[in-house]
């Protein structure tokens, strides 16, 4: 009974941890660039893809595909903002959505063409083999790792935010790029490096993810309909918000699949449409 | 600056400024010496606040010419017209306090623009309360106290060219004063200041010019000594 529990509970934190990594990096650049990031998914896709094909084309193994990933998927993110983003600036955010949403069906087109459906699987690294034994239940070192490096990052970047010099600028850019831009702030390389940094979040949850779930070209679309509803109930924007309502999120699913296993996957969306009808700027967000 | 003092350091010519399909200043000409002040008057929707927001580049389109300190600047991105030379500072007529950062951050937000920076100990003699409440989130101030911090904050990253846009509104007569006293303060140390101003009581005895603007372009310019002879043709103009 109590492993059954606490084994959904693990499993919830863990797909908890990625909706954190992926709601944030959403919530930065929805905050900024004002554009829903419809490519968030292929991009987390993108991060795993490499790192697979990192080691199985040239043998770089987890630890540089963990640095090189990201590094990667977010240069693609300057390159996507300076030539196609950076021209819908002043229209209406759809265009942005729209965009977004284009550039994913591409990237998992090219994807689906190139390495078909079925997945592929990604080793976990030797040095994070085995697990702990509780007691009460079995813990793999593998999700330890994976729950502990994403709450590290989702923390650091909201402290980085919130708290320091540079965390000041892209508030404020949030609040008014245009007035920003006029006291001497260079705003529009603001916005690409900020696109960059939320990709490569992406990126970096994609190559963390690739040794729990299988690589597959389809694995980013399935976990980005949840992670949209995520960013609902924290609240569109919302840094800490998006943290602390990706886990919230993660643990419910768990609890659910512990309860009542066959509403585990609608969970989310009933609580995204009774947090509308409450709180329509979500939980954490500034109501309008 | 090596160009003589009779060179204006803010020089505007056929300025003409569009928010979309709308045309809000036909052909503004104006010029501003190093270390003057000037006001911008006029009623509400004359074009005083698109002269100044057509500066900084905060306007849809603009043609024409802007030069600041002889540099070209129309077609020049906002970034860059604040880091020319002398630096030109803001102050929004909405003041532009951002609410998600405490009185401090705003007052370091913004980068150095020009060579000399007020250092923060004349600042905070300048403006002691928000040495008090420098820990404050930016948008709890009073409005005086935000008035202060918006100027505070560019005067701190080395503005010398500054654009004030209606900084005594709706402000208490005693913090009207000690801005007052501020600007003056300004001026004797040798800042450029652009005030447009609907307190003309605030601005008279500051200005060295005033620039009357009507349907967005100058229609008169009164130096400060003529000022006692036209005083009744401005009230009318003005019409208060």
């Amino acid at each position: 009974m109590i492993q059954a529990l606490s084994g959904q509970l693990l499993l919830g934190l863990i797909n908890g941890s990625f909706y954190a990594l992926l709601s944030l990096g959403l919530a930065i650049i929805f905050g900024l660039l004002d554009v829903v990031n419809f490519a968030h998914g292929a991009q987390y896709m993108l991060g795993a893809f490499l790192a697979w094909m990192g080691l199985q084309y040239l043998g770089i193994g987890y630890w540089w595909a963990l640095l090189l990933s990201p590094l990667v998927v977010g240069a693609t993110g300057l390159v996507v903002e300076r030539v196609f983003l950076r021209r819908l600036q002043g229209l209406d955010n759809l265009y942005g959505l729209l965009l977004t949403f284009g550039l994913a069906l591409v990237i998992e087109g090219l994807f689906h063409h190139a390495f078909g459906n079925s997945g592929s699987p990604y080793p976990v690294p030797e040095l994070l083999r085995g697990g702990f034994d509780l007691g009460f239940m079995y813990l793999p070192k593998y999700r330890a790792w994976v729950v502990v490096v994403s709450l590290g990052i989702s923390l650091g970047s909201w402290f980085v935010i919130e708290k320091t010099p540079i965390g000041a600028y892209l508030r404020a850019g949030t609040e008014n790029p245009r007035l920003l831009q006029a006291f001497g702030v260079n705003v529009p390389v603001m916005f690409m490096l900020t696109y960059g940094f939320g990709v490569a979040l992406a990126g970096f949850a994609g190559v963390m993810a690739a040794p729990i779930y299988q690589v597959t070209p389809m694995m980013g679309s399935s976990l980005i309909m949840v992670v949209f509803a995520v960013v609902v109930i924290g609240g569109m924007g919302s840094i800490l918000g998006s943290i602390v309502t990706g886990i919230g999120v993660g643990l419910v699913e768990g609890f659910t699949k512990f309860l009542w296993p066959e509403a585990a996957n609608v969970v989310v969306f009933v609580l995204m449409a009774v947090v509308l009808l409450v709180r329509p700027a979500g939980l954490f967000g500034r109501q309008k | 600056m090596s160009a003589p003092s009779a060179a204006p350091i803010l020089r505007i010519r056929d300025l003409q400024a569009f928010y979309g399909e709308s045309h809000v200043l036909h052909g503004v000409d104006l010029d501003v010496a190093e270390g003057e002040v000037v006001t911008l008057l006029g009623r509400n929707g004359s074009g005083r606040t698109s002269t100044l927001k057509s500066i900084l580049g905060l306007v849809g389109r603009r043609t024409g010419s802007i030069q600041v300190g002889g540099q070209e600047t129309v077609g020049m991105a906002p970034h860059r017209i604040a880091r020319l030379g002398i630096g030109v500072g803001y102050c929004p007529e909405e003041r532009g306090i951002f609410a998600s950062l405490t009185t401090e951050e705003n007052l370091q937000l913004l980068p150095r623009i020009g060579a000399a920076g007020m250092p923060d100990a004349e600042i905070y003699d300048m403006f002691p309360n928000l040495l008090e409440r420098r820990r404050s989130q930016g948008t709890r101030l009073s409005g005086g106290e935000q008035q202060m911090l918006a100027m505070a904050r560019i005067l701190r990253a080395g503005a010398r060219l500054l654009l004030l846009d209606e900084i005594t509104e709706g402000l208490a007569p005693v913090i009207v004063q000690a801005l007052g006293r501020v600007v003056q303060q300004l001026k004797e140390r040798g800042y450029t200041i652009v005030l447009v101003e609907q307190n003309f009581r605030f601005a008279a005895p500051l200005a060295d010019r005033h620039y009357l603007l009507e349907h967005g372009r100058v229609v008169d310019t009164i130096e400060a000594g003529q000022l006692s002879g036209r005083m009744e043709s401005l009230q009318e103009f003005l019409g208060v």
